[in-house]
């Protein structure tokens, strides 16, 4: 001992740091992946590694020759952003799609806000956004799982075989017929498992929940956003089909269909771009509940996860500004 | 079964590594000399009243408290000052302090030093403030503040209870779970003491439930007295923080700015009791304290009664000396504590703790961007946003670092401790305060 360490203190830290969450997530994942695999075959693993890799690369060279800047590849959140955005897309989106999703997310939702932390938006869905208002065709076409998968190689699919095995998605369904249209499609327990169109990472909403219950688990995320976004859409929904049942679909069907639970757990509950506070982030659920289900049935999308999300994204700032958590000694209405 | 109290807003769960729970109160030997700084408490600096060549006896006053916000200081040894000039205190700043070469341990007279247990108390309120000030005890959980100012309550306000605080939520130390165990019968004389000196019926004690024989021990013998009750309290740091240690047993909350005393509490340490005890029955000055020597790496982490103004070296050396790998040695909690400049420094009233680190742990986690994980705002005990008030203060947007309420922090560390970024939130802060107290006072004149 020559010399001592001066600092202030606290001279004790928690056990944590940026990668340490990031890879969490990542495990929390891991279930939905597998569940893509399954059912997506060589379709799905194609998607993730052009999507992963392509997120990896980008942020590389814009840190090395954009902003000149460290490197920041290893903190696990291009890892996180490329999981996502593939989470996001269906199974039988072209490769160079998928390379252009990955460099606006990486390009325009993040680095050019200047890197992680800085993002206004949640990056893996700007790219999602962006490619599915630029391909709509190839972004809402949605094999089938099971049947689709051995059709697929790691060039993709041919177009006439994939117009044979894709499907609607029990949303798309929702908004083409009306509730007779979903009547008779599959099943609850179909859905719930994963057996049904959709984005390759949304269709099991058993295997999200388990990666979700693992986070809330390991405190990576806090019950605010979950529970707020949850029980709004679901409370909304109910209104509506408890209002007129031939109309509106019930709210256990909006629960397990299209992007919700991955919504809720993975991408609302981003860090940067979701609220500090408690307070802030049960209304940053809330919002993104009741956005969701207004753009489902009354939008003409079937589905709004996306969306809601952006927006709530939008207003975190304002939120955080407007809804300070609750202070030590002072009275409720002095808070503010 | 019943759910234990704590305080609701924030709080973090570090690991807790009381490593030296089980070792009893050993009293370390005289050290050959002492330096006795005569500012050791919140307040104004004490006026020394002895020279240079002054033959000295333990307990023998040395320094007059003579401010309203200050205390005495007593010769903790006995023999000859050798100095009256400034020397390096713990947080490595010069300070006037009194350097008494020990000869033999010769007391003041009037001292009583039996281990004799004297209950009866015969002193009146008055008598009971006039002898706290004059022993000069100050609060020993590490704020220092002089004890008699505590006991006179402003006009217009009433102390409705008396809490003592046992909570030791510091990780690592364990001064106050030792003295709870050991000097349980003393410790409540001094509670009846304080309780007669602040002239209120009741007394709340609060103690975390990671020390069951403190709090078995005491509510033993508390059952012999009236009004005295010991609370078990779920482990959250800071709960030892007054404010929240107040929210926790009572569900008052302290308003902004304000002392414990505008919701009807004092609050005292169980070392302030302690040597309240002492002072009253015993005549006897603050010169000694349990001090906890702790690390993962000593060899023997103790509790040392140790007289004041010991170097922390002899406080190591009779732990087993300063392990080779060592990084970093703290005068604390690891929390709050101050790292020292060097182990020559004293050991001072408010000096719980000494916990050695080794070089592994010295140095802070690395430094990344903030990426507004909010942990800082969940962890903040006083409902603050730390991650704003560091931008503020790093940006010297003083108003702003104001009206966000940078004042209200009570530099607990939480903050910093779970941030994933390694961001040195506190830091910033008390840069911050600092500014925004000189703000606050020139807008005053």
């Amino acid at each position: 001992m020559d010399k001592l360490v001066i600092s202030g203190s606290p001279h004790v830290h928690q056990n944590t740091s940026i990668p340490k969450l990031m890879y969490m997530v990542v495990i929390a994942m891991i279930p939905a992946m597998l569940v893509s695999f399954y059912m997506f075959g060589l379709g799905a693993l194609r998607v993730f590694l052009i999507s992963v890799l392509s997120c990896y690369l980008f942020e590389y060279l814009i840190q090395r020759y954009l902003i000149r800047g460290p490197i920041t590849i290893n903190d696990g959140s291009a890892l996180i952003t490329g999981i996502l955005l593939a989470f996001n897309v269906p199974s039988s989106v072209p490769w160079w799609m998928m390379v252009v999703g990955a460099l606006v997310a990486i390009g325009m939702g993040k680095m050019s806000f200047g890197g992680l932390g800085k993002n206004p938006f949640n990056p893996a869905l700007v790219g999602r956004v962006f490619m599915l208002i630029s391909f709509p065709v190839e972004m809402t076409r949605w094999p089938k799982p099971i049947v689709s998968r051995e059709y697929f190689s790691f060039a993709g699919m041919d177009d006439k075989i994939l117009d044979t095995v894709t499907g609607p998605t029990p949303l798309g369904k929702l908004q083409e017929e009306g509730v007779e249209g979903i009547s008779e499609s599959s099943g609850y327990a179909d859905m719930v498992l994963g057996q049904m169109g959709g984005s390759m990472g949304e269709i099991s909403a058993i295997a999200l929940v388990i990666g979700g219950l693992y986070l809330l688990y390991r405190r990576v995320i806090t019950w605010h956003i979950p529970v707020a976004y949850l029980g709004s859409s679901f409370a909304l929904a109910a209104i509506l089909w408890f209002a007129d049942p031939t109309q509106y679909a019930d709210p256990f069907f909006h629960l397990v269909t299209g992007g919700l639970i991955l919504g809720v757990f993975y991408m609302a509950t981003d860090y940067v771009s979701s609220p500090i506070s408690a307070k802030g982030q049960i209304i940053f659920g809330v919002g993104a509940g009741v956005l969701t289900i207004i753009i489902r049935v009354f939008g003409s999308y079937p589905e709004g996860v996306s969306f809601a999300i952006l927006l709530m994204n939008a207003a975190t700032p304002l939120i955080n500004n407007r809804f300070k958590p609750k202070r030590f000694g002072h009275k409720p209405a002095k808070a503010a | 079964m019943k759910t234990l109290k704590t305080f609701k807003l924030g709080g973090i769960h570090p690991q807790e590594y009381k490593i030296a729970a089980d070792q009893p109160i050993e009293v370390l030997p005289i050290p050959k000399t002492v330096d006795i700084p005569v500012a050791q408490n919140l307040g104004a600096p004490s006026k020394v009243v002895v020279k240079k060549g002054d033959q000295v006896k333990t307990g023998q006053l040395i320094a007059k408290g003579e401010a309203f916000i200050s205390a005495n200081v007593h010769a903790s040894v006995s023999g000859k000052v050798k100095k009256v000039d400034d020397v390096l205190d713990a947080s490595g700043y010069k300070r006037p302090a009194v350097t008494i070469q020990a000869e033999g341990d010769e007391w003041e007279e009037d001292i009583d030093t039996s281990g004799e247990i004297k209950k009866e108390i015969t002193a009146s309120q008055q008598e009971i403030v006039d002898k706290i000030q004059e022993k000069g005890i100050v609060g020993l959980g590490g704020a220092t503040f002089p004890s008699h100012v505590k006991l006179k309550v402003p006009e217009g306000k009433t102390a409705e209870y008396l809490i003592i605080n046992g909570v030791e939520c510091e990780p690592f130390l364990t001064s106050d779970h030792r003295l709870m165990v050991e000097k349980g019968e003393e410790l409540m004389v001094g509670i009846e003491i304080l309780k007669k000196g602040l002239g209120v019926e009741k007394v709340l004690i609060g103690i975390e439930n990671n020390k069951p024989d403190a709090i078995k021990h005491l509510s033993e013998i508390a059952a012999q007295y009236n009004n005295i009750e010991v609370h078990a309290l779920k482990v959250k740091y800071p709960q030892g923080g007054e404010k929240q240690l107040i929210k926790a047993l009572l569900g008052r909350e302290v308003p902004s700015g304000k002392l414990p005393i505008e919701v009807g509490c004092v609050v005292n340490n169980v070392g302030t009791a302690y040597a309240v005890y002492e002072a009253v029955q015993k005549n006897k000055p603050l010169i000694e304290r349990v001090v906890t020597v702790t690390g993962k790496k000593l060899e023997k982490p103790s509790n040392l009664q140790v007289r004041i103004g010991t170097p922390v070296k002899d406080l190591i050396d009779k732990a087993g000396g300063l392990p080779g790998d060592t990084g970093k040695v703290v005068n604390g909690g690891p929390m709050m504590g101050k790292a020292l400049t060097s182990l020559e420094a004293p050991i001072v009233k408010g000096t719980s703790g000494v916990i050695v680190f080794p070089e592994e742990e010295a140095n802070r986690p690395p430094l990344k961007s903030c990426i507004r994980c909010g942990k800082c705002v969940a962890a903040c005990p006083m409902g603050l946003e730390p991650l704003y008030l560091a931008q503020l203060s790093e940006k010297e947007l003083w108003e702003r670092a104001e009206e966000n309420l940078i004042m209200d922090c009570i530099e607990c560390g939480s903050c910093h401790y779970t941030c994933p970024s390694g961001r040195p939130l506190l830091d910033y802060i008390r840069v911050g305060k600092t500014n925004v107290g000189q703000m606050i006072k020139n807008r005053g004149n």
